[in-house]
């Protein structure tokens, strides 16, 4: 067997490692009832679920929690997935700024007794870089009139 | 009124431009294929239309720059990335903001590259000069914004687009079709920043660069002149490295000073996307610089420097298209783009593989078995282990790819990127830097010292070996390092700055010129060693030691506690100890232009216009005074500073100001880091949270306190003492006639550092009773002048008090983070010197050519 055979049979084994440490660190997008599943079956993988927050219907936000002078790092909230169930969320940082005019939250973490525990969440909001909503002065549509 | 003509000409620009390309690139392919006086009247031509289409994309750069400058927000472009108030040294980053700009900075960067190419090029200049204007064509269809007629379908985005063809759907252009907004949407604040003047315009000279080595590489192919082309890349190659690598530094240190993750890169996409082609390009050039002392590496110098280009090509489509989604802060929306980008990326990947197959026989390759004890074996294993980490970066990085691509084949993947990314290339990426700086160290030494077996080798490098044992166990020891990983990072890193140091100095005595490599590569380890200490070792010092816990459930008890302390909140003048620091927030603070340093808050008055403030005292900064009383003067209304005051156990006191401003383009609110540096560690803080500065305070119901003159009043738990009570004959904002009175109350409050003073104001005017109220906002008061009773000589106040103001921080320390600075400065200069070594070196050979060419003819 020539050296530049081992070489090659090297690179190969590494390059198989890599995608298989990828595959295993992989996450996956689920619901929270999959999540559920998957911590009572013992596997703590951490998870994406893709959801909204609970609103009444005025709009107002529901069962939020963050009370920054008893402790700035617990913030809870309540999550609705994609199949409409809802969970409450658990984050132990302070609010993300502007949290509350997110249109969408990816939470990612995985499920415990007391909700979802999540190391991180993204905010799709609506405003990013969407800019698409013209200001008219008074003055100019006045002016129109 | 519309001005239409600047937008016409502009998209006018565009179409010349994109017509030249395609002109350019058939006459250089006829130049390539003719011979004789055919061939010089192909040259000519060729050149006549690259030269037109680089004058095109300069009017369109001016027009474009007209429109903004002009302030014309009939523009969609002006009008979503400009605005009135805007300084104008920022209205060149404005071009940068958008899509359609970046894809314009990027194609001045080929025209000026191309026509450097075309005066030196010589015999390469056709064949090279036919890939580029074939780029420059798929360049320019992306912002050419016409449409087919027939069918509907839309080539490019042009950023000569009228708002009212923008927004079609917006009302007002139903009632007023002629209709401009009276500014516009304005630069982010995110980019108001001059490393974002600098950053874009390198990295895409960067990326323009990586076009260079592929085109020669083509050319090389397409002329059959297998090993040719490289000489004349490799200094080029050496360019794109410096210049793509000094880009990705840059947006490096702009992240880490104004974004909030707390570091300086964070493994996402639009990152790892550029970060992968440069690695690559990092590989080709070993690869080419192995098959000049040796012809064995040509088909791997081949390949890599097409992949980098192909890499580049894909960044593009995964930045552009959309398909990162939002997981990243950079990517931009879709235009509409994705199909032409994959177009593009697919139409140049179809070129290479049918170059490289039509032509693979023909490469020479040797079958000879290459000998461990060769400089070509360790050079090549070290581009191995470069391009293999790269694989690793871009496997994970294309996760979203993959839903994509299964989706399309009507199946359902829900594959989501790894949860902690950045543990996650840390942990892999970590053995690959190990192995090269090993490397480093075989190859330089194979390459200057051809140690011919494993005793000479040793020999060579028992004195950096030493050197190694002693200061890493040193540092190990000092540092505390237990991790085992680390320790052996730290000690490659070490060896390879030690013993490249010793190469280094070897040849830099006998010739300066030839030491870039060895430089280089002991910057490469100097960058890890920085890398290791300050993300490695970083600390929270911010750890929330107020005990107070909203609920004692395991969730917060588990890892003893640490996850959910890395905030502190502090309150307004309250110190409070976090790790060995006293901290103490002093508030908000404000920047005015023409005014050093920052302002309190509580010195400006607000007025209609955001942007303005007017000074209730005279600032003074340094004990000069830059404003009197009632000056207007230009603020930064967007950004709030945090005065944050440290006090180290040896009572020395120094302040930082973290940011938080409102930026609707990033979604409201977005934190900036305020830094400490010292040279043997940064300390680095950042707001987490803090009440709304946009949101009005809402105060308690009002108390009513009457007093005497020299009584004292209790304020919310302060104490304070009526001074005095005088008539006053003005009042800020209101007239006072003959028949009306006005007094004002002089309140002494005693802060615990200070003392503050409140002048409510009682009036009467027409008649009628006002009352101009105090507000104290350090200590959350509020403070109205209610009633006067002349008979008793008594006062009423009625005092509204708000929650105190806070701020909550996270802070870190970044140990040693200054190696990885100096690490990136070494490397940008040893690939520097690399460059010019081989610029004259393909300049000397470039000047033999045309002897070369008639000989042959």
């Amino acid at each position: 067997m020539k050296k530049s055979h081992i070489f090659l049979i090297a690179i190969i084994a590494v390059a198989i490692g890599v995608i298989m440490s990828t595959a295993g660190d992989a996450s996956t997008y689920v619901s929270f009832q999959e999540a559920t599943e998957l911590a009572s079956s013992g596997r703590n993988a951490k998870v994406h679920v893709v959801g909204t927050l609970k609103k009444d219907p005025s709009g107002k936000i529901v069962g939020m929690q963050y009370q920054p002078q008893i402790d700035p790092n617990y913030f809870s909230f309540v999550l609705i997935d994609q199949n409409n169930e809802e969970r409450t969320v658990v984050y132990s940082s302070p609010k993300p700024q502007d949290f509350e005019s997110s249109e969408q939250i990816v939470v990612i973490g995985s499920m415990a007794q007391e909700g979802f525990v999540a190391d991180k969440i993204l905010m799709k909001c609506p405003s990013k870089y969407q800019e698409n909503e013209i200001k008219v002065s008074e003055k100019q549509q006045q002016a129109k009139i | 009124m519309i001005h239409t003509f600047v937008g016409n000409l502009g998209h006018a620009f565009i179409i010349v431009s994109f017509v030249a390309a395609l002109v350019a690139t058939y006459a250089y392919f006829q130049v390539s294929r003719a011979s004789g006086l055919e061939e010089a009247s192909w040259r000519k031509f060729a050149r006549g239309a690259f030269l037109v289409h680089g004058f095109s994309v300069l009017g369109i750069i001016a027009s474009l720059f007209w429109i903004i400058y002009n302030h014309y927000f009939e523009y969609h472009y002006a009008w979503s990335h400009s605005s009135r108030s805007l300084p104008a040294y920022y209205m060149i980053s404005c071009f940068w903001e958008g899509q359609e700009g970046s894809f314009l900075l990027w194609i001045f960067w080929h025209v000026v590259l191309g026509v450097f190419l075309m005066r030196s090029g010589k015999t390469w200049e056709a064949p090279v000069m036919t890939v580029f204007a074939l780029v420059q064509a798929f360049l320019a269809s992306m912002i050419m914004g016409v449409v087919i007629p027939g069918l509907d379908f839309k080539i490019g985005s042009s950023p000569f687009i009228l708002l009212r063809d923008a927004l079609p759907q917006t009302p007002i252009f139903a009632t007023n079709p002629n209709f401009v907004p009276e500014d516009g949407n304005g630069l982010n604040p995110l980019l108001q920043n001059y490393w974002m003047v600098i950053h874009p315009p390198t990295l895409f000279l960067g990326f323009a660069a990586m076009l260079i080595p592929f085109a020669f590489c083509i050319a090389g192919l397409w002329k059959r002149d297998f090993s040719g082309w490289i000489r004349p890349a490799l200094p080029w190659s050496l360019f794109g490295v410096l210049v793509l690598g000094a880009g990705i530094m840059m947006g490096a240190v702009w992240a880490y000073e104004t974004l909030n993750f707390g570091g300086y890169w964070n493994w996402d996409p639009v990152e790892n996307a550029v970060y992968v082609p440069w690695l690559v390009l990092v590989g080709a050039i070993h690869t080419m610089v192995a098959h000049k002392k040796n012809g064995t590496a040509i088909k791997p110098a081949i390949i890599l420097t097409i992949t980098s280009f192909l890499l580049i090509l894909y960044a593009t489509f995964l930045t552009r298209s959309g398909i990162l989604g939002n997981a990243s802060v950079h990517s931009f929306t879709d235009l509409g783009l994705s199909g032409q980008l994959l177009v593009y990326l697919l139409a140049f990947l179809a070129i290479s593989v049918a170059f490289i197959a039509a032509n693979w026989k023909r490469i020479p390759s040797t079958e000879k078995e290459v000998s461990t004890y060769s400089r070509e074996f360790w050079i090549f294993t070290g581009a191995t282990v470069i391009c293999l980490s790269a694989f690793q970066v871009l496997y994970t990085t294309s996760i979203p790819v993959y839903n994509k691509i299964v989706e399309l084949f009507g199946f359902v993947s829900n594959i989501a990127p790894p949860a902690d990314q950045i543990g996650h290339y840390t942990k892999i990426q970590l053995w690959f830097g190990i192995g090269i700086v090993v490397a480093t160290v075989m190859g330089q030494y194979f390459w200057w010292k051809k140690p011919q077996n494993f005793k000479v080798l040793l020999n060579e490098l028992t004195g950096p070996l030493l050197a190694t044992l002693l200061i890493s166990a040193a540092a190990i020891a000092v540092t505390r390092i237990d991790n085992l990983i680390y320790i052996v990072l730290l000690t490659a890193s070490v060896f390879a700055i030690a013993a490249n140091g010793k190469i280094w100095w070897s040849v830099i005595r006998n010739n300066y010129r030839l030491s870039g490599g060895a430089l280089a590569h002991m910057g490469v380890a100097l960058m890890l060693l920085g890398i290791l200490y300050s993300a490695g070792y970083s600390k929270v010092v911010s750890l929330n030691n107020s005990g107070l816990l909203l609920s004692k459930d395991e969730f917060f008890t588990r890892n003893n506690d640490k996850e959910n302390k890395e905030n502190t909140l502090l309150w307004l003048n309250e110190p409070t100890r976090m790790d060995e620091y006293y901290v103490t927030y002093r508030g908000k603070r404000i920047e005015a232009r023409g005014v050093p340093g920052y302002i309190r808050s509580g010195l400006l008055q607000a007025t209609q216009l955001p942007y303005r403030a007017v000074a209730r005292e005279d600032i003074v900064q340094d004990g000069k005074a830059y404003a009197r009383k009632g000056d207007t003067l230009d603020i930064s209304a967007e950004n709030t500073y945090y005065e944050v005051e440290y006090r180290d156990p040896e009572g020395r006191k120094f302040t930082l100001f973290p940011r938080a401003q409102v930026n609707e383009a990033m979604g409201g609110l977005l934190a900036s880091p305020d830094i400490r540096h010292s040279p043997g560690r940064d300390l680095y803080v950042h707001v987490s949270s803090t009440p709304d500065p946009r949101a009005e305070p809402t105060w308690s119901k009002t108390e009513e306190q009457m007093a005497q003159i020299g009584d004292t009043l209790f304020l919310n738990d302060y104490v304070a003492i009526l001074d005095n009570v005088s008539r006053v004959s003005q009042v800020p904002d209101i007239e006072l006639s003959e028949s009306d009175a006005a007094v004002k109350a002089s309140i002494r409050i005693l802060g615990k550092d200070r003392e503050y003073v409140a002048n409510p104001v009682f009036l009467i005017k027409d008649r009628m009773v006002g009352r101009v109220p105090e507000t104290v906002e350090d200590l959350g008061l509020k403070i109205t002048f209610m009633n006067v009773d002349p008979q008793q000589g008594t006062f009423t106040f009625g005092v509204n008090t708000t929650q105190k103001d806070y701020v909550i921080i996270k802070a870190l320390e970044k140990p040693l983070i200054n190696l990885l600075w100096l690490g990136t400065l070494v490397v940008l200069a040893g690939v520097g010197l690399a460059m010019v070594r081989r610029y004259q070196d393909s300049a000397k050979m470039r000047e033999k050519e045309p002897e070369q060419v008639t000989a042959a003819a």
